[in-house]
């Protein structure tokens, strides 16, 4: 690789030829702030935050975008430049809805940091004309806000760009450019997909989740409700980035205390379902395998995969496993078995899920997800949202100990845990599919090859019983795209394929925490987050999904056998093809 | 912002066909989605939903950001222009003069408003920047025919527009 000398603020520094003025001053441990930058995905320099000096340039360049030369000499923090920074601060506030005390985002966001930082006395400098923008909350998973938009076009980016899907733009121009759908449709009635990394990459509060924790605030207050809570895989391995603690910590412990600490009846694990699932999709994959059906077998435990198959992709439907997602698996489960178990009526059991996903609220009230005849599961929450319930609670997250799920469905294997990372239910499905074709013990239950989320797409080939299995575990819609085309026109043959909406899998999910701009385009957030389930799998004697006692005990006391009637009545659904819409 | 057309679209097999003929060469093209808009407009006139689509299809782009392109430039329209297309100038030596009155004796006279077309698709109505003929403000056109130191008061109107009643 050619490589170039810089001089960063008088420092110098050797980068690879084509390193952006960014990079460089990264490297020689200057940050430059940015506003609308996010590395591979939106590159546009637009919003002129990062500019900085180039010795022998007339005017200032933005550093985000601007490659270095050799010799190069960048100043990022002269007065001309704290000064252009400034103004531009100004200049983007002065169309900010400045509501800030109880907005979602104070406190973490990205611009009211800067104003902070830039010493911004008059945020009222510039101000003139100004939209009024309504609210755009059409849909079950989130709401638009414009107000409080700085059109970086960061979603845009991740609605384009990452997910391949484009339904949201920037619209009209000057002053009444907006971020929005085609024809102003509200997102409900476009073709959106509810993965919600539009969410995660803003800067500011113009986008969040429907916040639903008051419906969880009103169950816990009713005596006649039996509230249990469920926590998915990849919630440990990122609600501690909440409460200030290293990304990749993984806080199952504290997680489980500061939810019995809120009033929940009971803590359970969704792992539990994972397993589950696990159980229900392997059974599923080798009865097609040996007995012919619709292959490759496509996971079902990401709904904004699902909705995305069915409104890009119907010609797959007959492909996605009719499984419910663990999250529905567990509320199926909860409103019969363990109703039956309890003594309880469904109707007066209350199912909370605490999940890394905001496509999980529209999950909650889709068709044929309802196996006692209520919703399965009554109210999805993000990481953010569980977060912003210990923090109202004023339980000291990080002062908890550790405690463990309750009985019943609480156990979950290793594979269940891994759930949470790209190629992480492929593998769990492998470990179980492996023994049973081979009735014999795995000497080594890690599936390397389908690891790792610094790529969308993972190939692999396996001799199991002598039988040759070709799978594929993608991530990011865009990715789905492409793989699904290549199917579609016989480019590339599989016999299980796993996809995970979000990139890198759920631990990257639209409701997981926040994080700058500064720490995504220089920490790989997915490895880290991803690792700390990996290790805790690794750490574990119970990994695999069908030595989990407690799912066997499910079947032996009322399920049957995996696959069986009764559990297809609970525990599968069906799917519809979606019309594109705007 | 842009007014959104709500009439019923009416475009024909061979509009289609013409515009479908045209992406098929040339919408894979760096660049294409300006021109395919251009040529698009110049079939239909306007650029309604349908005819987005088509556009977003050849050109291998979404919906959306080929919308957002429409709703950037002045030139692209959403809504369909009449048979006599009526522009009023605001410009600042009209508007000084009174075009703003006369626009709106015009809504009030065509029963629609700034940016619409009558039903019948007889006269549309819009606003415009300056045309360069300030000398004569206020003024405003219909297609080709200009008509210029206008009274604020509207009174000569009618009779303009008894001229395009055939």
């Amino acid at each position: 690789m050619d490589m170039v000398k810089v001089k960063i603020n008088g420092i110098e520094v050797e980068v690879p030829a084509g390193s952006t003025i960014l990079e460089a001053a990264y490297k020689a441990g200057i940050d430059i702030p940015t506003l609308c930058y996010l590395k591979d995905i939106n590159e546009i320099g637009a919003c002129r935050i990062c500019v900085v000096e180039v010795k022998g340039m007339r005017g200032m360049v933005t550093a985000c975008v601007y490659p270095v030369a050799d010799g190069m000499e960048v100043f990022t923090n002269t007065e001309k430049v704290q000064k252009a920074r400034k103004m531009n601060l100004e200049l983007v506030l002065s169309t900010h809805n400045q509501d800030c005390l109880g907005c979602v985002r104070s406190g973490d966001c990205e611009l009211q940091k800067l104003a902070k930082d830039y010493g911004i006395k008059d945020t009222k400098a510039w101000s003139g004309m100004n939209m009024e923008w309504p609210v755009d909350d059409s849909a079950a998973h989130m709401y638009r806000d414009n107000s409080k938009c700085i059109l970086c076009r960061r979603c845009v980016a991740a609605c384009g760009v990452t997910q391949g899907i484009g339904v949201i733009g920037a619209n009209e121009r000057g002053f009444e450019t907006h971020i929005a759908s085609a024809f102003e449709q509200p997102l409900d009635n476009t073709s959106c997909v509810s993965c919600g990394q539009c969410i995660v990459v803003c800067p500011t509060g113009a986008i969040a989740e429907k916040d639903d924790t008051d419906k969880v605030w009103a169950a816990l207050a009713d005596p006649t409700k039996h509230v249990v809570v469920q926590t998915a895989p990849s919630i440990r391995a990122t609600l501690g980035e909440c409460f200030n603690m290293p990304i990749g910590t993984n806080v199952q412990g504290k997680m489980v205390a500061a939810a019995r600490r809120l009033g929940f009846d009971k803590v359970f694990d969704t792992d539990f379902a994972a397993d589950l699932t696990i159980m229900e999709e392997a059974t599923e994959f080798l009865h097609r395998f040996t007995e012919g059906g619709a292959m490759p077998l496509i996971t079902s435990c990401s709904p904004g995969w699902v909705k995305y198959c069915e409104t890009y992709f119907p010609d797959f439907i007959p492909n996605l496993s009719s499984c419910k997602s663990p999250q529905q698996m567990f509320g199926a489960v909860a409103k019969t078995y363990y109703a039956q178990k309890m003594g309880l009526d469904p109707k007066d059991i209350v199912v909370v899920a605490v999940m890394p996903c905001v496509a999980k609220k529209f999950e909650v009230g889709r068709e044929d997800q309802s196996a006692a005849g209520v919703p399965d599961v009554d109210v999805a929450i993000t990481t953010r949202e569980f977060a912003r319930m210990i923090e109202k609670a004023g339980i000291k997250f990080d002062r908890l100990p550790d405690e463990d799920f309750d009985k019943v469905m609480g156990e979950a294997s290793g594979a269940g845990h891994i759930f949470g990372a790209s190629g992480g239910v492929m593998e769990a499905a492998l470990r179980t599919a492996a023994e049973v074709l081979t009735g014999k013990e795995l000497e080594k239950p890690e599936f390397m090859e389908v690891r790792g989320t610094d790529k969308g797409i993972k190939e692999a080939v396996y001799t199991l019983a002598g039988k040759t299995i070709r799978v594929a575990a993608v991530s990011g819609l865009a990715n789905a795209k492409e793989i699904l085309t290549k199917v579609r026109n016989g480019e590339a043959q599989y016999d299980f394929i796993e996809v995970m909406a979000c990139p890198g899998g759920c631990i990257n999910g639209g409701g997981q925490p926040t994080q700058p701009a500064s720490v995504r385009n220089f920490v790989d957030l997915k490895s880290l987050r991803a690792g700390a389930l990996y290790t805790q799998d690794e750490r574990m004697t119970l990994r695999k999904s069908h030595m989990n006692q407690e799912v066997q005990a499910l079947y032996k006391e009322f399920l049957g056998e995996p696959g069986s009637h009764k559990a297809h009545e609970i525990l599968h659904t069906s799917y519809v093809a979606r019309p594109i819409k705007y | 912002m842009k007014k959104i057309s709500k009439l019923p679209f009416s475009g024909t097999p061979e509009q289609e066909a013409q515009l479908r003929a045209w992406l098929e060469e040339n919408g894979k093209k760096p660049g294409a989605a300006m021109p395919a808009l251009q040529f698009a407009q110049e079939i239909y006139g306007y650029l309604p939903v349908e005819v987005l689509r088509i556009v977003a299809e050849g050109t291998g782009r979404s919906l959306e950001e080929i919308y957002g392109i429409a709703t950037f430039y002045a030139q692209f329209s959403l809504s369909p222009k009449g048979k006599y297309k009526i522009a009023v100038c605001l410009g600042t030596a009209c508007y000084v003069k009174g075009s703003g009155k006369i626009l709106a004796k015009l809504e009030e006279k065509l029963g629609i408003a700034n940016g619409d077309c009558q039903l019948d698709g007889k006269f549309s109505l819009e606003a415009s920047r300056c045309i360069g003929a300030c000398g004569l403000a206020p003024v405003f056109t219909v297609n080709e025919d200009v008509y210029g130191r206008l009274k604020e008061d509207g009174s000569e109107l009618d009779a303009i527009l008894a001229k395009y009643r055939d």
